[in-house]
């Protein structure tokens, strides 16, 4: 009976889905006020101790005057001046472009990377000899930091003759792969044995027992996987681009600000907003993916992503 | 002696021994043989540990047995599977979470390559004959226990199988479901013409529900007693309270007693 007291009508159904997606952007500006709140509470509470902890000698961590600290709106108020003294374009355009430049590789990257992670992992579904042999060569690439790897692939892509917007692609496909081979495993492994031997009962052949049933059981695994794997691409493209020299990616803009932190700090703040809002922005495409694709009762199922990397 | 050929299902000295750890190599199933002919009602039971649910992977050829042979109107278990001559119900509903009702009973006819409107008409026609026209839109987890196993038996029988395995199908039910869910196997097993070979733990489903009734004993698994089921068919609710039934449990009881004191 509760089934027909679940059913409501249509329109209502879709007021509270427009309030159910309004909810997270709420939620997000929420949080983004209380760490402006923190981060303002925690400087004026420096300067008002004269960097310490209240009613102590313990001195703050971090330092809290305007050159390691600037205020929030004046973080925000270098976005809206030009980035140059004379120059034409705002600072938060040029970050903007550079963010888009970066994301075309970053995407490209996932793209690769995810690719590759859940090719590895259905490779690894079918073969125990394959996960055997090839598994400590993907848990161990992960332990080589990125900024080994990405020189070396600029140096072999720049030997081959290729665009230098490659090798790039490629180092933020590095970082996507891992968490979506891990997961992938985990999420085609998940089915019930008795499935299995439901599949074999239709004596359905293996690329039917894939699709029909492991596949789909992956998804609520393997969603969690691309999100982290979205922000990671970010991550490897800033940082590719860094030994590729591309003058025009965020990488080239957080080093240029990062060199003159001392005199405007709050510029390497707002190319580090900016960075962060590519990474939530691209998760977010994710999310919206990862709606239209997975009913949200799998979805309730999922668990949390391993191999994420930090 | 030789499979017979005209059974449902014809088992000749079936033997299963699993490779053990410390213990050395188990013998789950001894010397099995059991000829079931087509329309049969056959219920297996037994001390848990048994190998009733061995037997049954053996006939769906899901394990290999290590000896003897096994025939399902007269093909070998791996021809009878893939000519898809056998549906198979588990305890656990086995219900894929992401499709709909409708969906999930389709997925056999889907791996069998039938046409998109060939499918829903089939699967909509066993939707009816378990009762469950009205919940075709929806997803696994909206229904109960008792109506995701109806789901189930559903699926197992779409492709129109002339053999149906089931695994304690009513094992995680109510009692008050469970009766309910008996009787409506029956009455698809009595319209379908379906060979049922059918698990279980609870001595009254087995004598309520077979035309014969198999009893096991444990370590290693070999059939000890079978039991005909003299019950007068259609069994009607007030079967259970037939003297015949009672006579009935207390043989298959008793079967079962010597059993145990055996082992």
């Amino acid at each position: 009976m509760s089934l027909v007291s679940a059913s409501t009508s249509s329109a209502e159904q879709s007021n509270s889905r427009l309030a159910e997606s309004a909810k997270p952007i709420l939620r997000a500006f929420v949080l983004l006020l209380a760490g402006a709140l923190l981060w303002e509470g925690y400087k004026a509470m420096g300067q008002a101790t004269g960097g310490t902890w209240p009613l102590t000698n313990v001195s703050l961590p971090v330092r809290t005057n305007s050159r390691s600290m600037p205020h929030v709106w004046d973080v925000i108020g270098a976005l809206f001046r030009p980035a140059r003294r004379g120059g034409e374009d705002l600072l938060l355009i040029i970050l903007l472009r550079a963010a888009l430049f970066t994301w075309r590789s970053a995407m490209l990257g996932f793209i690769l990377g995810s690719a590759v992670g859940f090719g590895i992992g259905v490779l690894f579904t079918r073969s125990r000899l394959a996960e055997r042999g090839l598994m400590p060569y993907v848990a161990a690439s992960q332990t080589i930091p990125v900024i080994a790897i990405a020189p070396i692939l600029v140096i072999w892509g720049g030997k081959l003759g290729l665009p230098n917007w490659v090798p790039v692609m490629v180092v933020s496909s590095y970082l996507a792969f891992f968490p979506v081979a891990i997961n992938t495993l985990r999420g085609l492994r998940s089915p019930a044995p008795t499935a299995a031997e439901l599949m074999r009962s239709y004596a359905a052949s293996p690329t039917q027992e894939l699709w029909k049933l492991r596949v789909p059981a992956s998804l609520p695994y393997v969603f969690p996987a691309l999100k982290v794997g979205a922000s990671a691409a970010v991550i490897g493209a800033i940082v590719g681009e860094l030994p590729a020299g591309m003058g025009q990616g965020l990488g080239r803009a957080i080093l240029n600000f990062a060199s003159s932190f001392s005199s405007a700090p709050e510029k390497l703040f707002a190319s580090v907003v900016i960075s962060a809002l590519l990474g939530l922005v691209f998760v977010g495409l994710v999310s919206v993916f990862e709606r239209l694709t997975v009913p949200s009762t799998s979805r309730h199922a999922r668990k949390e992503p391993l191999g994420a990397r930090t | 002696m030789s499979l017979d050929s005209s059974a449902a299902i014809s088992l000749r000295d079936v033997s299963v021994t699993f490779a053990g750890g410390a213990g050395g190599n188990v013998e789950a199933l001894q010397g099995i043989g059991l000829d079931i002919q087509p329309g049969e009602f056959i219920s297996l039971i037994g001390p848990s540990g048994c190998g009733k649910s061995t037997l049954l992977r053996v006939v769906a050829d899901l394990l290999q047995p290590t000896a003897g042979a096994v025939s399902l109107t007269g093909k070998t278990p791996q021809e009878a599977r893939q000519d898809r001559d056998y549906g198979m119900v588990f305890q656990a509903a086995t219900l894929l979470d992401w499709r709909k009702v409708l969906a999930n009973i389709e997925l056999p006819l889907e791996i069998m390559g039938l046409d998109n409107v060939e499918r829903q008409a089939k699967a909509n026609a066993m939707l009816e004959l378990v009762q469950l026209s009205g919940f075709s839109d929806h997803y696994p987890w909206q229904l109960s226990g008792g109506m995701q196993q109806r789901v189930a038996i559903a699926r197992a029988l779409v492709f129109e199988p002339s053999i149906l395995l089931m695994d304690e199908p009513f094992g995680a039910l109510d009692e008050m479901t469970r009766e309910h869910m008996q009787m409506e196997v029956l009455n698809i097993w009595r319209s379908t013409g379906t060979t049922v070979l059918f698990v279980t733990h609870s001595i009254p489903e087995a004598v309520f529900l077979s035309t014969r009734v198999v009893v096991m004993s444990a370590r290693p698994g070999r059939i000890t007693d079978v039991i005909d089921i003299d019950l007068e068919h259609p069994r009607r609710f007030e079967t259970r309270e037939d003297n015949r039934f009672f006579q009935l449990l207390t043989e298959v009881r008793e079967a079962l007693r010597r059993v145990e004191s055996e082992s």
